[in-house]
């Protein structure tokens, strides 16, 4: 077995199997998982917002907005040797945590999120196998490139796998 | 006012915002004390300007879980506000409020809910409260919602709104105890244009 390594809240890493990558208590955010399946490279991106252009001067963390941060984690993936056209992609979180989310352009911003998300990646002509995304619940995530296994859990639900 | 950053409020103006969120905390912590009709001792709240990233290990991990009161801001300025404690301190506060007649057991009832909503409610009202009476601002707080689920799940909320302006979270964490030792945790969300407003009611010009 090899090492899980943690990616943080407006984070994302790269790894190579037998390690994976997991991200611990996705709320309104999402975890996107990319994986080449024949080098086995996969990388893990937790994002907030999904749109860097609607915002301006909101700081420097690329990693924090769906675009931006797919783009980053795709072109290190690349750099580490995998082939953008053999990626593939898993999405998960994008809850709605509270009825009630601040002002209005935060109404459903975990929606907004996977939408975000998922137009990024037909963008960049990568499929999205599965996504486990919405509803009103925490997850957290673990990504496996050796199978391409996102495994989420929630509390108080069974685990699954996509 | 339309340039103001969190950055810059943070690099001028966090002592006063320290000071506001201590008042407030300490008057959420007098109201919480009248409720439970006992003494609640508190400790200095610490306020703490964290990357994302950190925010959840300083609650005792990601996944640690908690009871979340979410709620709105409006009048003269706008926002939201979130009080977070761990799950086991929901069930004693909600212990005391219910003088015993809490179930027994894990999860939570529908009453039990109720009245940690209830908590919630009391505890930023005062807080905010306290605010609207240093600043002389109208501030009126929506009902509240609750959520238990993983700290890092609940913080997503407030994080997602600080990620709109910046890159960190204002974060004020309030000990206190009777019999037992409670953190509780405020994040007060002013809407960008409201931290002007909240730095001027003060007397202090913002560029």
């Amino acid at each position: 077995m090899g090492e899980i390594i943690k990616v943080g809240m407006a984070d994302l890493k790269t790894c190579v199997s037998p390690d994976g990558l997991t991200t611990l208590g996705l709320g309104s955010c999402i975890g996107i998982a990319i994986r080449d399946p024949v080098t086995k490279i996969g990388g893990l991106a937790h994002i907030m917002l999904p749109d860097s252009t609607a915002i301006r001067g909101s700081g420097q963390n690329i990693a924090k907005f769906a675009d931006t941060g797919i783009e980053e984690l795709v072109r290190r993936m690349v750099a580490m040797g995998a082939n953008k056209s053999r990626m593939t992609a898993k999405l998960a979180g994008g809850a709605t945590m509270f009825a009630f989310q601040g002002k209005s352009n935060m109404v459903q911003v975990g929606v907004r999120n996977a939408e975000a998300s998922v137009k990024k990646l037909q963008e960049l002509r990568i499929p999205v196998l599965a996504q486990d995304t919405g509803a009103d619940y925490g997850r957290t995530v673990i990504f496996y490139p050796e199978t391409g296994d996102y495994v989420i859990r929630a509390v108080g639900r069974p685990e699954r796998t996509i | 006012m339309g340039n103001i950053t969190l950055e810059k409020v943070s690099e001028s103006y966090m002592d006063v915002l320290k000071e506001l969120g201590n008042i407030g905390a300490g008057n959420a912590m007098t109201a919480l004390s009248q409720m439970l009709g006992c003494k609640v001792d508190m400790r200095v709240p610490q306020v703490k300007l964290l990357d994302f990233q950190e925010v959840g290990a300083m609650m005792g991990g990601e996944e640690q879980i908690m009871v979340g009161v979410f709620l709105g801001v409006e009048g003269d300025i706008t926002g939201s506000m979130m009080f977070l404690v761990e799950k086991a301190s929901a069930k004693h506060l909600i212990a005391k409020l219910m003088m015993g007649m809490a179930p027994e057991g894990d999860d939570f009832s529908e009453m039990e809910l109720s009245a940690m909503k209830e908590v919630g409610n009391i505890i930023t009202g005062a807080y905010l409260n306290s605010l609207a009476t240093i600043t002389n601002l109208k501030i009126f707080p929506t009902p509240p919602e609750l959520a238990v689920d993983m700290a890092g799940a609940i913080l997503s909320v407030p994080a997602i709104q600080f990620g709109i302006i910046g890159d960190k979270l204002l974060l004020i964490q309030s000990q206190f105890f009777d019999e037992v030792e409670i953190d509780g945790y405020f994040i007060l969300i002013p809407d960008l244009d409201s931290y002007g407003k909240i730095l001027g009611s003060l007397g202090i010009p913002v560029e």
